[in-house]
């Protein structure tokens, strides 16, 4: 039925006709390897926005019915710092990513720790499409019909044992294919690997899933390719990009932002129109696509799903 | 050629150039309306116009004050013809870049507006730098001038460089990790203001110099 939705959607109505040409031009030089991804089912090269589709697709409950955003903003306005950072460059250089042949090492305290094949995971794992909210801490959001697989069931996979409090996840370090990673930025830049982490109720909560695609169809490199964390009711730059390793740890991972500046990124980063930040007021946000504010929900929106993780945190403090 | 000729022609040339120069200085805002026409101001045409808008302020901005140093590097005195046209366009800018941040960032709410240039010093540094180019902007016609008096007016307008830090420093406190185009501007400021202070300093001990021989 989501499926089905999609279809009605041009990719005329969506993509304005010289960046479809462009991405055209970008999926050419990409068409080998986009016809070397051996998908579980069904690999055709699909005809809406030229990327490999995935099938089948199970629903979710959790999926919102607002307007989508579309494919062309979600895919242009990018944060991901390993290629620059403005929201444009990734959509211009994340080429340079080769999102296959990738390993994800799974270790720390687990029973089956393993260097996971992504072709492994997209078999082993059903996937689902899950329409989320996307809420950046810049105080803008939108709404991404993401394909993913639950991160409770991968989890539950590799069984954990009872030392593992927190799941740390890590980006690739690979200055050649991350162009944004050549400069520190005269030391003012965001150390690499970006890590992030989440305790491990959070990150067995149904919401949670490792991304694998957007619009039914392979994840586009600059959103993060080919995995990637997905955890909507926390604000953006917690759900780390193109993963390469998750950690089962003991003590509560440091992440990235958190490094950069403490004082304005914390670990839990949950979306909360009551807690200020320093640079923009989280009261509001801006939908991509609108021109003005709209009030921000706390959670996301998602308190009922997740709220109870939090229940007796003072989440002023633990921001 | 004698002095006084060369004077002449580059008076009048100066003077020719002038309207193509504000031709020119209207081609960003002239770039932006067209892309908004299109639709083609990005997946946030929010930022799109806030980030150019400031970004063509802190430009005009050095521009304007660059006028000055040019003017004694070249000996083109009649260069300072331009300074006006060029100041008014920073704040014709800056006068966007509010405007953009009033009506699409809050929506009119001054108390959020208030709140906001409190709690967040690069939003206060900014209004800073807005409020000090405002008059300026008064007192930018020929009847402030003679008004205020050549003295008077030039020391108020001293302000410019003011504005100038207080834009330089609303960038880099605006930025997250990559500082390299507020330093960039930075520099560009200092060097500037630096000219200056050291041509004045310089001036001041010759005029000291020559009055001393003078006795
Ligand atoms: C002399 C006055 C000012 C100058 C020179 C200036 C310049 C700039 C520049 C260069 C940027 C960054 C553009 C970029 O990243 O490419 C910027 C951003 C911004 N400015 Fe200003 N500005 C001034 C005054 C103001 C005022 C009065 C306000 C509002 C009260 C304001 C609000 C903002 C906001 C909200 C941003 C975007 C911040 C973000 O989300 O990244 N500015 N400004």
């Amino acid at each position: 039925m989501l499926i089905k939705r999609q279809d009605d959607i041009k990719p005329s109505e969506i993509t304005n006709p010289s960046l479809y040409a462009r991405r055209r031009e970008f999926l050419k030089g990409g068409a080998a390897l986009a016809l070397g991804v051996a998908l579980p089912v069904g690999s055709a090269l699909g005809p809406a926005y030229g990327a490999a589709k995935l099938s089948p697709l199970t629903p979710s409950r959790f999926n919102t019915d607002e307007e989508l955003t579309p494919y062309e903003a979600i895919t242009t306005h990018n944060n991901f710092y390993e290629f620059g950072t403005d929201k444009e460059s990734p959509a211009k250089l994340a080429d340079s990513l080769r999102p296959r042949p990738w390993t994800v090492l799974v270790d720390g305290e687990v029973k089956r720790p393993r260097e996971w094949d992504i072709e492994d995971i997209l078999k082993q794992f059903p996937l689902e499409e899950r329409i989320y909210r996307l809420r950046c801490v810049e105080a803008w959001s939108m709404v991404i019909p993401w394909v993913g697989i639950s991160l409770a069931s991968f989890i539950k996979a590799v069984e954990p044992n009872s030392n593992a409090k927190y799941v740390a996840f890590e980006t690739l370090v690979d200055q050649e294919q991350m162009p944004g990673q050549r400069s520190n930025l005269f030391g003012f830049g965001l150390n690499w690997p970006y890590i992030e982490g989440l305790r491990i109720d959070e990150a067995t909560n149904p919401l949670a899933i490792l991304g694998v695609g957007l619009y039914g169809e392979v994840m586009p490199n600059q959103n993060g390719a080919p995995i990637r964390l997905v955890v909507p009711w926390k604000y953006g730059f917690k759900s780390i990009k193109s993963i390469v390793r998750i950690s089962f740890v003991e003590q509560q991972p440091v992440n990235t932002w958190q490094v950069q500046a403490p004082r304005e990124y914390g670990f839990y980063a949950n979306v909360n129109p009551q807690v200020d930040h320093p640079r923009w007021s989280q009261g509001q946000e801006r939908r991509i696509g609108d021109w003005l504010k709209r009030e921000t929900l706390m959670f996301n929106g998602y308190g009922d799903q997740v709220a109870q993780l939090y229940s007796g945190m003072d989440l002023s403090k633990n921001f | 050629m004698d002095k006084r000729n060369k004077a002449a022609l580059h008076m009048t040339w100066v003077k020719r150039a002038k309207p193509v120069l504000f031709v020119l200085c209207l081609l960003p805002v002239a770039q932006l309306a067209y892309a908004a026409y299109r639709g083609s101001l990005g997946a946030d045409p929010v930022e799109t116009l806030t980030y150019a808008t400031g970004d063509w302020t802190l430009r005009f901005l050095l521009i304007t004050l660059a006028v000055t140093p040019l003017r004694y590097l070249t000996g083109i005195r009649s260069l300072v013809q331009l300074r006006r046209m060029l100041g008014l366009f920073a704040f014709f800018h800056v006068c966007l870049h509010f405007l953009v941040y009033v009506v699409f960032d809050q929506f009119f709410g001054w108390r959020l507006i208030l709140e906001d240039i409190l709690e967040r010093r690069y939003i206060m540094v900014g209004m800073l730098g807005f409020m000090s180019l405002l008059p300026l902007a008064i007192t930018s016609t020929d009847k402030m001038l003679k008004r205020l008096g050549g003295k008077r007016w030039r020391r108020l307008h001293r302000l410019a460089y003011f504005a100038g830090g207080c834009g330089v420093i609303h960038y880099l406190w605006l930025v997250k990790s990559d500082y390299r185009e507020p330093l960039i501007y930075i520099v560009i400021l200092a060097v500037l203001l630096g000219y200056r202070v050291v041509r004045s300093t310089k001036e001041r001990r010759k005029l000291q110099t020559t009055s001393i021989n003078t006795i």
